[in-house]
């Protein structure tokens, strides 16, 4: 399935795409219909990347674990935490 | 002095700029465009009947525009000489640096900005074709060593 | 050490307001993401895994004891308490924040400092010698050169949108400790049989996807024709590197695909053109700019030092390097504790060592390309003292050039373009070896977690490369590639490993080294001698 993440434009932050707004947490990430189908991801990347709300978004892959979306790969649920040497800084540390 | 978009004070060139290839086929030329891939020395053999070079910039990150510029500015070349395409607000000080004297935008660039980016730079520390020119302002380490 | 001008102030200055205005148009919508890019990468801003990310120049490696302040006043002000010392020289910031960047370019312009083109396709900051200007070993100082083809290429308006990126590296000794062959133009300033100073070219190097070593392009470049012997290189590169694939756009791939004799016949043709046109400045700027690297006033002092306290002669042994002036020494603090992050520095460790520079090595600091900092100007009287306050600062492992003094890339914890873990890795290793590493002496063992070796594991003794094996990491293992005056091209030993399994393989190749070694040879000598196939045996039997 996937979600949507991108990086806020000022301050650089890792986001996701919760169907109405983007949030740090990928736990708040909703799953959206892929390619070009109305309402689908690539509608929603252009329409917010238009408006600054978020810069450079893509697709992930991702998987429901119950909890909220985790994303396939290894890179995306770095992005989604922090560094794995460095427990003490990013999305991670805020408990 | 003239400005934005054309430094010159000359008429402007109303002759069509032709393909390398056709000028080069046809003496009484006198314009021609120049596409990044070309070798902009086949011209100097040829620069005197030359009034208008216009080097396309089919896309900004693409630098060979701006050796190409240089290097008819420092074989002498005296006519107009044009950016076409790509050509955004951020590149213009280094076009001009470069020897361009007139510029073809895509999109459309604000005359007071383009001015103020031009102008920008108080010095450089190079020399480019803007150094060729007798009067024209010397690099930083000429103007430290007087 | 250099010091600006009101023209070099003021074009930093400029740079900081043209950014300023840059980043305003890019919030406000004027500027796509597209068209951004470019500048602020050229103004060392990338948008990494986790944030922005700011790299910025420290040219030739050289640092005063205020600019370290200003690193460390950034990484607390702007960053996360922290900074990444760099395979080139620089410093980089991991959680930099857009609205911010103008703000810390200010600052930094405050002392002097910038991060002109430390990114994008122009000419990237010109790294040196580590030990330039008091090393024994040099024919001059390289810093002058450096800090001339720093000036010329800053803002080049021919040379800011090249093909791909084009670093320089300077030195003027024949031991290489900047990676020089490996650079996309590699200096070494030499003499000639008549006692002139020159420039000795070398083109075409680089690690990434296609490593290449650099060739020679001319053996002996007038020192008054620096410039503009750059500038044909630069241009034939300009007009003809390769667009068409980002991966064939260096200039090694040119020099390569064109022969080194018709590369070196289209530079001579254009330097034939182009040294004419007066571009080189006169020898007096590079005597204005030789004046700022005079030796400072050493005194006359004895050479030797007291080593009786045994955890002291162990730093000593490993991490001091000759001066040319008696009584001295050139300190290496190794950024490399066992377990810590390679190159990584908090805000609270840059005050010490800056403290320290000011107090012990007159005013000076330099970055190794090894992610490595050093005081170039120790009294050898002053050394315990000195060791003292960096062991309790925890910044005194005695590991240079041991196994544990590992180079490795930021890799997947902090890179986009990573496709695996480096840190990880080069902690277990530090771990796992580190308690042989003085019988394994001299390895160089270098992490790369993506092909475009950051790490530059294709120079290391042992390099190590992480790859993406179906979403599962995977590191490859090389050997007996070498960045120095020795330089080759590590070769790939076979199959990858896991994340613990390339541990074990590092250990299994230095086990067979301690076996098989001769008097006096390194892991590398041996790997040389006997080749890839017993290493091979004895990792896949």
């Amino acid at each position: 399935m996937i979600i949507l993440t991108g990086n806020d434009l000022k301050t650089g932050d890792v986001v996701w795409w919760t169907g109405d707004g983007w949030s740090r947490h990928v736990g708040h990430a909703v799953f959206v219909g892929s390619g070009e189908e109305p309402g689908g991801a690539a509608e929603i990347m252009h329409r917010e990347e238009a408006a600054r709300a978020v810069n450079g978004p893509y697709e992930v892959e991702a998987t429901d674990e119950g909890a909220g979306p985790v994303p396939s790969h290894i890179k995306e649920r770095m992005r989604a935490a922090g560094p794995s040497v460095r427990l003490d800084l990013g999305v991670q540390a805020e408990g | 002095m003239a400005d934005w978009p054309r430094y010159r004070d000359d008429a402007a060139v109303n002759e069509p700029a032709v393909t390398l290839e056709a000028f080069l086929a046809q003496p009484e030329a006198v314009a021609v465009r120049i596409e990044p891939g070309a070798d902009v020395r086949e011209l100097v053999p040829h620069l005197a009947r030359l009034k208008l070079v216009e080097i396309g910039f089919p896309t900004y990150r693409d630098g060979r525009g701006y050796s190409a510029a240089r290097i008819l500015r420092e074989e002498g070349y005296q006519g107009e000489l044009r950016a076409e395409g790509d050509v955004l607000l951020d590149q213009l000080a280094y076009m001009r640096r470069c020897g361009f004297d007139s510029f073809a935008p895509a999109a459309t660039i604000d005359a007071g900005k383009a001015v103020a980016a031009i102008g920008r730079w108080p010095y450089h520390y190079q020399k480019a074709a803007d150094g060729l020119k007798a009067g024209a302002a010397p690099p930083i380490w000429a103007l430290r060593h007087g | 050490m250099y010091q600006y001008d009101e023209y070099d102030q003021k074009m930093v200055e400029t740079r900081v307001a043209e950014f300023r205005d840059q980043v305003e148009r890019r919030l406000s919508g004027d500027l796509t993401e597209d068209q951004f890019t470019p500048l602020r990468l050229m103004n060392g801003l990338y948008l990494q895994l986790h944030a922005y990310m700011l790299r910025v120049a420290v040219p030739y490696g050289t640092l005063s004891a205020a600019q370290m302040r200003m690193l460390a006043q950034i990484a607390r002000k702007y960053d996360k308490g922290y900074g990444h010392f760099t395979t080139r020289q620089n410093i980089q910031y991991n959680w930099i924040q857009l609205k911010d960047a103008p703000d810390i370019l200010a600052d930094l312009a405050t002392v002097e400092m910038h991060a002109i083109q430390t990114s994008g396709n122009c000419i990237r900051n010109i790294s040196s010698d580590q030990f330039a200007g008091v090393a024994k070993d040099e024919v001059c100082d390289p810093r002058p050169y450096a800090e001339l083809l720093r000036q010329w290429s800053s803002f080049h308006p021919e040379f800011s949108y090249l093909p791909r990126k084009f670093k320089f590296a300077v030195i003027a000794s024949a031991e290489d400790r900047a990676a020089m062959r490996l650079h996309d133009i590699g200096i070494e300033m030499v003499r000639n049989d008549a006692d002139e100073l020159g420039a000795k070219f070398f083109a075409g190097g680089g690690m990434g996807r296609t490593p290449m070593i650099g060739p020679c392009v001319r053996e002996f470049v007038p020192a008054d024709a620096l410039i503009s012997y750059s500038e044909a290189i630069l241009r034939v590169y300009n007009r003809y590197g390769r667009r068409d694939n980002k991966y064939k756009a260096r200039i090694k791939i040119l020099v390569h695909e064109l022969g080194i004799e018709e590369f070196r016949r289209q530079v001579e043709a254009e330097f034939a053109h182009m040294h004419p046109l007066d571009l080189d400045p006169p020898r007096a700027e590079l005597t204005r700019i030789q004046a700022f690297f005079a030796p400072p006033a050493y005194e006359p002092l004895p050479d030797g030092f007291d080593d009786s306290d045994p955890d002291f002669k162990l730093w000593a042994d490993a991490n001091l390097h000759p001066h040319k002036v008696p009584g001295y020494a050139a300190a290496t603090i190794s950024l490399k504790p066992v377990g810590g992050i390679p190159g990584d520095a908090s805000a609270e460790q840059m005050d010490l060592i800056a403290d320290l520079a000011a107090r012990y090595s007159m005013d000076e600091v330099r970055v190794t390309h090894a992610q490595n900092l050093v005081l170039p100007n120790v009294r050898q009287a002053d050394l315990y003292a000195l060791w003292q306050e960096l062991d309790a600062a925890g910044l005194a492992p005695a590991n240079l050039d041991l196994a544990s003094d590992i180079i490795a890339c930021p890799g997947l914890d902090y890179c986009s373009l990573a496709n695996a873990r480096s840190i990880p890795i080069a902690q277990k290793l530090a771990q796992r070896l580190a308690p042989v590493e003085r019988d394994l002496g001299e390895l160089k063992i270098k992490i790369s977690g993506c092909i475009n070796a950051c790490g530059h594991h294709h120079a290391g003794h042992i390099g190590i490369l992480g790859v993406d094996r179906k979403g599962v990491e995977n590191y490859q293992l090389l050997l007996g590639g070498s960045g120095a005056e020795d330089v080759s091209l590590a070769k790939i030993t076979g199959p990858g490993f896991d994340e613990n399994g390339i541990v074990d393989a590092v250990e299994t190749v230095t086990n067979l080294y301690r076996k098989r070694r001769e008097d006096g040879e390194r892991f590398v000598d041996t790997y040389r001698r006997l080749g890839m196939d017993p290493f091979k045996e004895a990792l896949y039997g």
